[in-house]
């Protein structure tokens, strides 16, 4: 199964890389969030706090500008039914599940090097805490956002919709990941973190195994 | 000669408050071409579509059997082989790359005898590394048909199979159809003519139209 | 018919006897209820907030119930029920938000602070308004009960999360609240006996009511759909 799904990955990522219609835009919107928050703010010095939260907006508002799209391009185009005819739904999951994955990553690390950039606040004291925080809160943004992403690629409404119900079902994460993030830029130790990310862990966790069970309802019609 | 078999029983779909069909029952054995006929918009694609497993019925069941044993749905896709106007392909991707991708999501290497016999055959082997944005409307038809020959299924589902096709076209694909039915089971659901000719038994979708049998009542109106 | 009065009674006296009693220092009749520091006066919203907040939760739970149900059963009953639920548990959610918010400004000086409490029942509310959100962007009524009943084992999945998380994140990020882990006074130990009985008669008249107004619900929206469905098909 594995191979079949990431063949699909393949397929979408090679699709990706002739079409180029999500990355031009999802950069162009990080470019944009992040200067409209730099102007904003002027030349007020901001606290680590409001940095680590800041950094988790304009990830979330990123990943609901580009993440649908791995289940709404194929539902707009007419290619659903191609890819119900060579695939089992597990595939069709786990294959968007990492082309998101990958999406996801490549997005959060250019917006952590522009905040390292223009956030004085932004500096990591505790590298490896920020890096562990970063790669699990990846993980769980990527998955709850594919399952909703295929929920709401059979709705209509669907640009102002994805925001709407992906909040709510991230919020743990990003109240966890927050909190993991102002920790390692005032340079809290790992261990004292432990309890939140062994949270996020068991909400990776979760949401994975509830994604895959669930997705079979939400990709049959 | 594949020991393959599709069945129905009491198969209802409705759409909110329309009725589609009521209790259509059938078995398709072995191999041959069976027809499904009815005017524009009678749900013969419904049909076709429920049968390949792409849609649910309302009510009822459909059984795929391969070697006496029932095929679960997830796995439905492979014994298949789908072709109808509404299928899109890919169109940033040449039609060898489309055959490629599709062959590797499905579990298997490409068969490159099997795909340029095929595209020999419908006669796209010399636009084979075209963009699919470029094709007419024709030889996206011709390329559905490889899409659903590549991986020789047992059971062929054909909506509206010469749509977008002129004589030659079709007389090529009728051959093809009964080379097909030689070895695999065929179902063309249409309503031209010269389709319906070629199979060997027909269901009349507008016979399923009626709801005064009370037992539909009791099914849907639970 | 019997039950129907004496749900009435019984909500009316504890509507009454919520309000009305007054708060004494020293209570020596059987009408008075103590005093409790930090709230005087507004402890009497006790009665109402407290089972709106109880309610919520309940409709919540059922509604998801139901939505795995209808995931198993495909029987639209199920989907009626959990919508049925729903509406209530929105309902309740927005009364137990405002009521709370009124006793978070009496109780801490401002009807707003992010307490774990306030922000897990700020949650909910936005978990059933994405809830119905969904809803009503999707027009065929198999795929609005599928889809919806995904999202919503989907939500409950996320509700432990806030009950383990909240306290120890919200604490360190705001540490306004007072005795911050509770929205209230602990049930038990300050009130004292007749005021207890009060309480959970509220709770308990409410509770019924909830099943009661459920109940209609559900059935009037499985009636409609079955009368629509009748009189189109003949």
């Amino acid at each position: 199964m594995s191979v079949k799904a990431y063949s699909l990955f393949r397929k979408d990522f090679h699709s990706e890389l002739r079409t180029r219609y999500a990355v031009n835009s999802l950069v162009m919107f990080i470019i944009v969030a992040i200067s409209v928050i730099l102007f904003s703010i002027g030349t007020e010095k901001i606290s680590q706090s409001l940095t680590a939260g800041l950094f988790w907006v304009v990830i979330f508002f990123s990943a609901m500008s580009g993440l649908a799209r791995a289940f709404v391009s194929e539902e707009e185009r007419g290619t659903t039914m191609t890819l119900h005819l060579i695939a089992s739904p597990s595939t069709i999951y786990s294959g968007k599940l990492l082309f998101n994955l990958i999406l996801v990553f490549m997005m959060n690390i250019v917006i952590a090097l522009l905040y390292s950039a223009f956030f004085d606040a932004f500096i990591i004291k505790n590298f490896l805490l920020f890096v562990v925080t970063f790669i699990l809160g990846n993980v769980g943004l990527a998955v709850s956002s594919t399952i909703i992403a295929a929920i709401i690629a059979k709705a209509g409404s669907k640009g102002t919709l994805y925001p709407v119900l992906s909040f709510p079902i991230l919020l743990p994460l990003i109240l966890l990941v927050v909190q993991l993030t102002l920790n390692s830029l005032d340079g809290t130790s790992f261990e004292q973190s432990v309890f939140e990310l062994a949270m996020v862990v068991c909400y990776d966790v979760i949401m994975l195994a509830a994604s895959y069970m669930l997705f079979d309802f939400v990709w049959k019609d | 000669m594949s020991n393959y078999s599709v069945e129905a029983i009491s198969l209802i779909k409705v759409f909110g408050r329309r009725l589609i069909f009521n209790n259509i029952n059938f078995t398709f054995e072995s191999n041959g071409i069976f027809g499904i006929a009815g005017s524009n918009g009678s749900g013969k694609s419904t049909l076709v579509k429920i049968i390949a497993g792409i849609i649910s019925p309302s009510s009822g069941k459909i059984i795929h059997k391969c070697d006496n044993e029932e095929i679960l749905p997830e796995k439905l896709h492979n014994h298949i082989g789908f072709v109808s106007p509404y299928l899109v392909l890919y169109d940033e991707f040449t039609a060898w790359e489309n055959l490629v991708y599709f062959s590797e999501i499905r579990g298997f290497q490409l068969n490159k005898d099997r795909v340029n016999y095929l595209l020999e055959k419908f006669l796209l082997i010399n636009r084979k590394d075209d963009l699919v944005k470029t094709y007419s409307s024709g030889m996206k038809q011709r390329l559905k048909f490889i899409f659903a020959l590549a991986h020789s299924p047992e059971l062929l589902i054909l909506d509206e199979p010469t749509s977008n096709l002129d004589s030659e076209g079709k007389e090529k694909v009728y051959t093809i159809l009964k080379k097909e039915a030689e070895t695999s089971i065929v179902i063309i659901a249409s309503n031209e003519e010269t389709d319906l000719e070629i199979c060997a038994s027909k269901l009349e979708l507008e016979q399923y139209k009626k709801i005064s049998n009370s037992r539909i009542r009791g099914e849907i109106v639970r | 018919m019997a039950w129907k009065i004496f749900l009435f009674l019984l909500l009316s006296f504890v509507s009454v006897a919520g309000i009305a009693f007054p708060i004494v220092e020293n209570p020596i009749h059987w009408y008075q209820f103590p005093l409790i520091r930090g709230l005087e006066q507004n402890a009497k919203i006790i009665f109402f907030h407290v089972p709106t907040a109880w309610l919520t939760v309940i409709a919540f739970l059922m509604s998801t119930i139901y939505s795995v149900k209808y995931l198993k059963n495909k029987n639209l009953d199920d989907d009626a029920k959990s919508y049925a639920a729903a509406q209530l548990g929105m309902i309740f959610c927005v009364l137990a938000t405002i009521t709370g918010a009124v006793w978070a400004k009496f109780a801490w000086g401002s009807y707003w602070s992010w307490d774990p409490r306030q922000t897990s029942i700020f949650a909910l509310l936005l978990i059933y308004g994405a809830w119905f959100a969904l809803r009503s962007s999707l027009e065929s009524e198999e795929k609005r009960a599928t889809l919806s009943a995904v999202y919503s084992v989907i939500a409950f999945l996320t509700v432990p999360f806030f009950i383990f998380i909240m306290p120890r994140i919200m604490k360190g990020l705001h540490p306004g609240s007072a005795d911050d882990t509770n929205a209230g006074p602990v049930v038990n130990f300050k009130m004292n006996g007749n005021m207890q009985l009060i309480f959970f008669l509220s709770l308990f008249g409410f509770t019924i009511l909830y099943f009661w107004m459920w109940n209609i619900g559900y059935k009037s929206l499985i009636y409609k759909d079955r009368i629509n469905k009748i009189y189109t098909r003949g």
